[in-house]
């Protein structure tokens, strides 16, 4: 049974908080009106005394659930990070004192800002009363072993390392060989590791044979996986193969699948592939020299002279619009390769847009300069087959403004990788001329509600989410990819890339396990539940979770699946019935908080406006606000929450009927570039906002008096005057005659 | 989650940038313990002096903001800031490390209120941004510096002023007479973290920059972008406060030659073009040229140069400059041949931004104190102990992550093999 609530209430002075305040009256709220059994103040509260008054509170059992009155919830996190479940603080300093411009002795400013104190302390109680201890959802039989889909370079990294941090990995690859395209890999590129300049030896077989030999690591080869069921702590696989099906239970996902290289029949006709056999990719080109002879397709003699054209359908809106990362390098390692093996009969060019030879790399290009390589800026105009074996290729030179024609034994085109994580999602756009299109199933088949197959974002349609500042997050929690399936990358990249994912991986596994979110709500104990009997099974939840987490059950009723879960409460404010909730965050909290702010009678001239901020960058930003000491309205009052995806539009109504004259919500830039660390919070909340002017026109109220903006975390030199502009905009509106009701 | 692990497994990340940020908080969200060592007063590293993220132009602190939330929330995760290691002894598994850790003259009972900063009288060279102007000799680096206890400088510590300002703090955090100390730690593994430096451009004799007022680098004119830059985000040349509305890029300032660093920094051209971005949206009668070698915009960052080249106001060069000198009127003039027309060009600009490279700190003042380190020719960590981000290799924030992520597990199984 749930042990009894006991509020302390604790009000740090300190700051200037004492002084600038009416600390009776303040007090007097807590106890008086918010019926606080434990209210106490002290000068300087995140002093060791300050804490150590809290902390004597804890263990004497006078209280077990703390309201810290003082500064922002972002400063001083370690000095009031006690070892309990409910704790909230409220901000008199820097969102309160620090944001207001109260000159001595100004009556009016004092009141103001003794208002704004108190609704804050108001709404901090509110929100304490409304919190229950989150009770952290566990698996009864979960398993922290890591699915890794596909045996190549990425997957075969992932696996060990899982395998040496203590974890057991079980690898899924669909051909009957580990290995992947590095076993047609003739020599590596040295990608960072010195000596810079040199090839190095392929070391795919040694990988292979450690991974073979390591009994953490099963291994399924000639085996796809069709079906992945449950949540992170439990997914349930179906991996089949020709003769069999097998069914396991994992914790959590990499995704190493690799790349296809891109269509060659589909590059444009002025590249030639088709027009000769001597016309060929840079595979078939690495697989013939790890065979051994380097020579012409057309009638097998010695192919010294060879030209490479790189960005062979890359950087080109009609194919590849990205650049592949890796091509420049391997090309020039391929013309090492003739040059090796015919000496001074050799003759290669590389003919290029740019090179692009990244950090210690440009090492490499120097080497192969000197190796005698002859680099070419230009286009290949056309390419014609010559009748004694070779092709003729018509360069369009741009330092020599001029067209020339190269006579060769072999043209390489060095064509670029296309990720191999599936197409089937609709919102994806599809990777052009690869023929996956066609591709019957997904790679994970996800039994989700969203679709089988990880969702793709942007232009290219790469499967990660936030890839500058958290490039392994994807919509699917406990899903990572690795190496070229999620961006265009060479070898030693991937490698590093698969030890982050298989860090991803078990950092999930162990969050699951005890039952807490992982980024971007890192440790949440709390999750979604909803009450059945109010749901009308409209779905909203389901569709616009940003991370898959919700399924359906045959009736039409959300399905929570908690480890899927990043705790964004976007389900919450999609559910129209407000029946989702979070143990410690809910539509009933935030309604009840915005009914306890004091609306002062219509005719003491004192509007109040309602901002509803994100409390990932909106929050911050005000909190610099403060810090800076730039001065906002006291009409304001501000609610942060968790992401703008939890709003609900009964909080509109609330404010409303409550007499506010006016809400803003703070919310981060949604788009193509959107920067919502749960992806769509902030654009949902946006389309939810459109309907709103429904409630309004219920209520008889213009709909200017509710605005969305974007916020950005730097906007402090900004946020004051957007602020002010609002307010000055609903001043021009009678006051909400909803004011006293 | 599981404290499976003895003290002994501790994992020491040396630098606090957004390298040694992520593998601090990736390895500690897997249950491990991390001592993150930070050189300077506070947290974030280069990446918290940068304006904007390419190609998203986002801000660098909203991400952060992320990692210094899950720092707050994360016991296992010990940090020193204003410390250096000094010392390393033993192998991996096993290593005994010196920190010293350097006097902030302010404990961590600061409260940020800045009741200091108001009695100081002393104003410094501000080195947060490169000099640019002046602050006051006890401070915070900005509004979202993290951790936000203030710190004073050295030199002010010993005067009498701060004497006066110490008694002026209301939490009686300022002390002036806090000296350095050293203490001794275990760990299981090193993850060296320590970034780069901007190479110094004054080596490139002729671009003139410390010469002429009106040619600055890249690092600078970010700081001179951002709202809390010395001029408050206004983009204007340094000789005369005049708006800079034609403004030039030079790119590889220093980098893929001989003479200065030899290799390529990777980041540089999609920098610029971020920064062509700032001037483009400040001023939209602008006016921006870009000197370049290659344009490298690697695998998904082509998106980005396709805008960029999108955009009429900026217009493209492919040269390396020869020099630079100035006109009558403070211009910097750029001279050179331009590689495709073999034209002969000398343009003034009102301001020329050198596009500088990345040194590696590891190189020049994070020296490794390991005998068994290694290093690459240009002072990269290649071996020895664990390296992430730009202490491996030049790289951007994207790749620094994946980097500094794989090196949280390659030291996890470092501890895990000690057991």
């Amino acid at each position: 049974m749930e042990q009894q609530k006991k509020i302390g209430c604790y009000i740090c002075t300190g700051c200037g908080i004492g002084d600038a305040l009416d600390l009776k009256a303040l007090k007097a709220i807590a106890t008086k009106e918010q019926k606080i059994p434990l209210v106490k103040d002290h000068a300087l509260l995140c002093g060791a005394e300050g804490v150590a008054m809290i902390q004597k509170d804890l263990d004497e059992g006078a209280v077990n659930a703390v309201i810290v009155a003082a500064c922002s919830h972002r400063e001083k996190a370690a000095e009031f990070r006690f070892d309990i479940d409910l704790m909230d603080r409220v901000d008199l300093r820097d969102k309160c004192l620090w944001m207001l411009d109260v000159k001595e002795g100004d009556e009016t400013a004092e009141e103001d800002r003794q208002m704004m104190a108190e609704d804050y302390l108001r709404l901090g109680c509110v929100k304490i009363k409304k919190m229950n201890v989150p009770d952290p959802f566990l698996h009864s039989e979960g398993s922290k072993d890591v699915l890794v889909v596909g045996g190549g370079l990425a997957g075969l990294t992932a696996a060990r390392d899982i395998s040496r941090a203590g974890y057991n990995a079980v690898i899924v690859e669909k051909s009957d060989v580990l290995g992947g395209k590095m076993n047609n890999m003739f020599k590596v590129t040295p990608d960072n590791q010195p000596p810079y300049r040199e090839m190095g030896e392929n070391f795919i077989g040694a990988l292979v044979a450690e991974v073979e030999n390591d009994n953490r690591i099963k291994i399924f080869k000639n085996s796809i996986v069709t079906k992945t069921s449950g949540q992170p702590g439990s997914f349930d696989l179906v991996i089949k193969n020709a003769s069999s099906t097998k069914e396991l239970r994992v914790g959590s996902i990499v995704v190493a699948t690799g790349f296809d290289l891109y269509d060659p029949t589909k590059l444009p006709a002025n590249l030639g592939y088709g027009t000769s056999p001597d016309v060929i990719t840079s595979a078939d080109f690495e697989k013939m020299a790890k065979e051994g002879k380097i020579v012409r397709k057309s009638d097998g003699k010695e192919a010294k002279r060879v030209a490479f054209a790189l960005c062979a359908g890359q950087r080109d809106k009609e194919h590849l619009e990205y650049c592949s990362g890796a091509c420049c390098i391997y090309s020039m390692k391929q013309a090492m390769y003739v040059i090796d093996q015919y000496g001074d009969d050799a003759s290669t060019y590389l003919l290029y847009q740019e090179i692009r030879t990244p950090g210690q790399m440009e090492d490499f290009y120097r080497q192969a300069q000197e190796k005698g390589a002859v680099f070419i800026k230009g286009d290949v105009a056309g390419v014609a087959g010559n009748a004694k074996g070779g092709v003729s290729v018509k360069v369009h030179d741009h330092l020599i403004r001029n067209n020339e024609n190269l006579d060769v034994d072999l043209l390489v085109l060095a064509t670029g990788m296309v990720t191999t994580v599936d197409t089937l999602d609709p919102n994806a756009p599809s990777p052009v001329g690869t023929g996956r299109e066609e591709l019957p199933g997904s790679i994970l088949n996800l039994q989700y509600r969203q679709g089988p197959s990880l969702p793709r974002l942007g232009g290219a349609g790469f499967p990660d989410s936030h890839f500058i500042c958290f490039p392994y997050e994807t919509r699917r929690t406990g899903i990572y990819v690795a190496g070229p399936a999620r961006r265009p990358m060479g070898i030693a990249a991937t490698m590093t890339d698969a030890s982050g994912a298989a860090l991803k991986a078990i950092q999930a596994v162990e969050a699951v396990a005890h039952g807490v979110a992982v980024h971007p709500r890192s440790g949440d104990l709390s999750y979604p539940s909803y009450r059945p009997e109010g749901c009308t099974q409209c779905k909203r939840c389901t569709e616009e979770c940003p991370f898959g987490a919700i399924n359906e059950d045959d009736k039409g009723n959300p399905l929570f699946n908690p480890a899927r879960c990043r705790r964004c409460s976007t389900c919450m404010g999609a559910c129209p019935q407000k029946i989702i909730s979070f143990a410690n965050y809910s539509v009933d909290m935030i309604s009840a908080m915005i009914k306890e702010i004091d609306i002062p009678e219509e005719d003491e001239e004192k509007p109040r406006i309602l901002i509803f901020a994100c409390t990932n960058d909106a929050v911050p930003a005000l909190d610099m606000v403060g810090r800076n000491r730039s001065a906002i309205s006291p009409y304001v009052r501000i609610i942060p929450l968790r992401c703008m995806g939890s709003l609900s539009l009964v909080w509109i109504a609330d404010a409303m009927s409550k007499g506010f004259d006016g809400v803003m919500l703070m919310g981060c830039r949604h788009g193509d570039d959107y920067q919502c660390h749960n992806v769509r919070g902030s654009a949902l909340a946006e389309i939810r906002l459109s309907k709103v002017s429904e409630t309004l026109q219920r209520l008889k109220l213009e709909s200017s008096r509710v605005k969305m903006v974007e916020v950005n975390i730097m906007d402090a030199d900004t946020l004051p005057g957007v602020i002010s502009d609002f307010v000055e905009q609903i001043s021009n509106l009678n006051p909400n005659p909803y004011k006293g009701f | 989650m599981a404290d499976a692990n003895a003290a002994g497994q501790t994992i020491l990340v040396v630098g606090g940038g957004i390298s040694g940020l992520t593998t601090a908080v990736e390895a500690a969200e897997t249950g491990y313990h991390v001592l993150l060592v930070e050189k300077d007063p506070h947290l974030g590293g280069r990446v918290a002096q940068h304006n904007k993220y390419f190609p998203k132009l986002c801000s660098p602190t909203c991400g952060l903001e992320i990692n210094y939330q899950r720092i707050k929330n994360n016991p296992r995760i010990r940090y020193l800031t204003l410390a250096e290691v000094v010392d390393i002894q033993g192998g991996e598994g096993n290593y005994t490390v010196r920190i010293q850790k350097n006097p902030r003259f302010v404990t961590e009972a600061c409260t940020g209120c800045g009741e200091c900063s108001a009695v100081c009288t002393a104003e410094v060279p501000d080195p947060f941004n490169f000099g640019m102007n002046q602050v006051k000799a006890i401070r915070n680096n900005h509004a979202m510096a993290f951790p936000c206890w203030y710190h004073m400088d050295p030199d002010y510590a010993k005067t009498e002023e701060a004497q006066k300002v110490a008694k002026a703090c209301p939490a009686g955090a300022i002390q002036p007479d806090m000296q350095a100390e050293t203490v001794e730690e275990q760990v299981a593994a090193i993850v060296w973290a320590t970034g780069w430096k901007p190479y110094d451009a004054e080596k490139i004799r002729p671009y003139g920059f410390g010469q002429y007022a009106n040619v600055t680098t890249n690092m600078r004119f970010e700081r001179l972008a951002n709202i809390y830059g010395p001029t408050s985000g206004k983009i204007v040349r340094p000789s005369d406060g005049k708006e800079a509305k034609n403004v030039a890029f030079i790119q590889c300032a220093g980098s893929r030659d001989h003479n200065y660093l030899p290799f390529c920094s990777r980041i540089c051209c999609l920098a610029s073009m971020k920064q062509a971005a700032y001037v483009r949206d400040q001023y939209p009668d602008s006016q921006v040229t870009i000197f370049y070698i290659d344009l490298r915009a690697m695998d998904r960052y082509e998106s980005f140069l396709q805008k960029t080249r999108d955009d009429q106001g900026i217009s493209w060069i492919k040269s390396k400059p020869a020099r630079i000198e100035e006109d009558g009127n403070g211009n910097p003039v750029v001279i050179g041949e331009n590689t495709l027309t073999g034209e002969r060009y000398a343009m003034p600009f009102d301001l020329v931004v050198l596009a500088t490279g990345m040194e590696p700190h590891s190189a020049v003042d994070a020296k490794v104190p390991y005998s068994e380190v290694r290093q690459d020719e240009y002072g990269f960590v290649t071996g020895g102990v664990l390296s992430a981000g730009c202490a491996a290799m030049p790289t951007d924030v994207a790749s620094s992550v994946q980097s500094a992520t794989a090196m949280a597990m390659k030291a996890i199984h470092a501890a895990v093999k000690r057991g």
